[in-house]
């Protein structure tokens, strides 16, 4: 059974920065989302694909167009949608405890209760011996499980993760990878997950929305049809390459206005220099 | 004019250290003492909550930031002692008037200090709490007020030695009591020895205070936020 969960309508985003020369961060994004759908936001930076996130979790307004959660029209934030940010945003004067209760208290369910789902879920990111410590006791990765804890403890509808494991290592984060795919399917929550990684979209998404520069909005959705959990075999690859093609063409365009027009991804690509073997086996 | 510290210039005569210790023994200092220090948390803790409210607006309404905002600095850089003969018009010569000058000077220090706090709490923080549900007051008292703790210490620290100056300067000038009034009377009758008796015990109180109590909160609040390590 599927329903439409989230419903993006001509969304349209854009900043007055400067007066008169609006940026435009989104243009006319049209998509749907089903219910427990994983889908990542792709793209180069300055995509708009946080903004869009934003968007969804009533942090940021749009301009134009409409947002629909639940056929609702979204008014600021929600506990349905919690956000995990890519710096885990920790409270460091709290304990990781107090961090993951913090939520449950404005929920306003009763101390003894807030602590029991908050240890029940720190069980599930394997942190209960981390309970009663600072957030600055903990690694990076630690971090990132607290944070997702502390989303996940408030029961949400909608999961929405804003690169959160940009900044922690490729080993951390692969663990992370497979942690969040069990919790995903244990909950069956929608997940909107923002990523400038392909092989992280690949690996964790049914659906990968590839995003487009300048203006901002949606260029391409790729369905991901590789069997759960994921490895790198000849399908997945395949459709990482096919992603990198379309993202090399958004990012030229980048650099091409950063750098100047006769900037060119392909041929600027040295794979060796042919003159330092010319000879070499006389 | 440089009375001996600790050997008499004729047999008998005064030294600092003895007047030191025979005016403590007859409690004349520990009194006067006692006198200043409770002026002293009088008016400091006058001045947290008003500095704490007064900061709290500037940081919530930019109407107050670029009215009242302005004007705090502006008379912060007047010297507080300059309200002296103002404040004796208002409230007599008194406790009170001492009060007033003490508030006048820390609460503005105060104000600077958990105004700019409010306004530099980590906008994720901010983030976070409001996609928890957090919002209004309870974003105030549950987010930028702790976060803030760090950098109100701090500030405290600077506005208690600004308050503690204040006391004495209310005192010199105001002859209410306390280690002040003493200062002068020392100085009308030339006893240099109880000047610097007093001097001493003006320098130990500050030290005992900014060590005994600030440094240990901040040393603790640091610690456990991780930002210096823990020993």
């Amino acid at each position: 059974m599927t329903t439409n969960h989230i419903v993006l309508n001509n969304l349209h985003k854009s900043f007055n920065v400067k007066k008169n020369a609006p940026v435009i961060a989104l243009d006319h994004v049209d998509f749907t989302i089903q219910k427990g759908e994983f889908i990542s936001l792709l793209g180069p930076s300055g995509c708009g694909k946080s903004t869009l996130l934003n968007i969804i979790a009533g942090l940021d307004q749009q301009t134009s167009g409409e947002l629909l959660v639940n056929g609702k029209p979204v008014k600021g934030p929600g506990n349905d949608r919690i956000v995990v940010f890519q710096e885990s945003g920790l409270f460091p004067w709290l304990s990781v405890l107090d961090n993951v209760m913090y939520g449950l208290l404005i929920k306003g369910i009763d101390k003894k209760e807030a602590e029991a789902k908050a240890m029940e879920w720190l069980a599930k990111v394997h942190l209960t011996k981390f309970a009663h410590s600072q957030p600055h006791e903990l690694s990076g990765g630690m971090k990132q499980r607290v944070a997702i804890a502390r989303a996940l403890v408030m029961d949400p509808e909608i999961l929405l993760m804003d690169e959160p494991f940009a900044a922690l290592d490729e080993q951390t984060r692969m663990v992370l990878h497979k942690e969040l795919e069990n919790l995903w399917r244990e909950t069956k929550k929608t997940i909107i997950f923002v990523t400038h990684n392909i092989r992280e979209a690949v690996v964790l998404s049914d659906r990968i929305v590839l995003m487009k520069t300048r203006p901002g909005g949606i260029k391409n959705v790729f369905e991901v049809q590789a069997a759960r959990p994921r490895t790198a075999d000849s399908l997945t690859t395949h459709l990482e390459n096919r992603i990198l093609e379309e993202l090399e063409q958004e990012m030229e365009k980048v650099l091409k206005e950063e750098f100047g027009s006769d900037y060119s991804l392909k041929t600027d690509r040295v794979s060796s220099n042919p003159d330092r073997y010319m000879g070499s086996d006389i | 004019m440089w009375p001996p510290v600790i050997i008499p210039n004729d047999p008998g005569g005064v030294t600092i250290l003895k007047t030191f210790y025979e005016s403590m023994l007859s409690g004349q200092l520990i009194e006067a003492t006692w006198v200043s220090v409770s002026r002293l948390f009088i008016g400091f803790i006058i001045s947290i909550f008003l500095g704490l409210f007064l900061g709290f607006l500037i940081y919530k309404y930019k109407l107050v930031d670029e009215t009242l905002g302005f004007f705090v600095t502006t008379l912060q850089a007047i010297p507080n002692i300059v309200w002296f003969p103002l404040a004796i018009l208002w409230f007599g010569l008194g406790v009170s008037s001492v009060i007033f000058i003490v508030v006048l000077g820390a609460t503005l220090s105060i104000t600077i200090a958990s105004s700019t706090a409010f306004k530099s709490v980590s906008p994720l923080h901010i983030r976070v709490a409001k996609t928890m549900g957090s919002s209004g007051f309870h974003l105030f008292r549950t987010i930028i007020f702790p976060a803030t703790v760090p950098q109100l210490i701090s500030g405290f620290r600077i506005a208690w030695a600004l308050a503690w100056r204040a006391v004495l300067a209310g005192e010199l000038l105001g002859g209410s009591g306390g280690l002040g009034t003493l200062l002068d009377l020392g100085r009308s009758l030339q006893a240099m020895d109880l000047v610097f008796s007093i001097m001493i015990i003006i320098g130990v109180v500050g030290t005992l205070i900014d060590n005994f109590v600030f440094v240990n909160i901040e040393r603790r609040v640091l610690t456990k936020w991780g930002i210096v390590p823990q020993k």
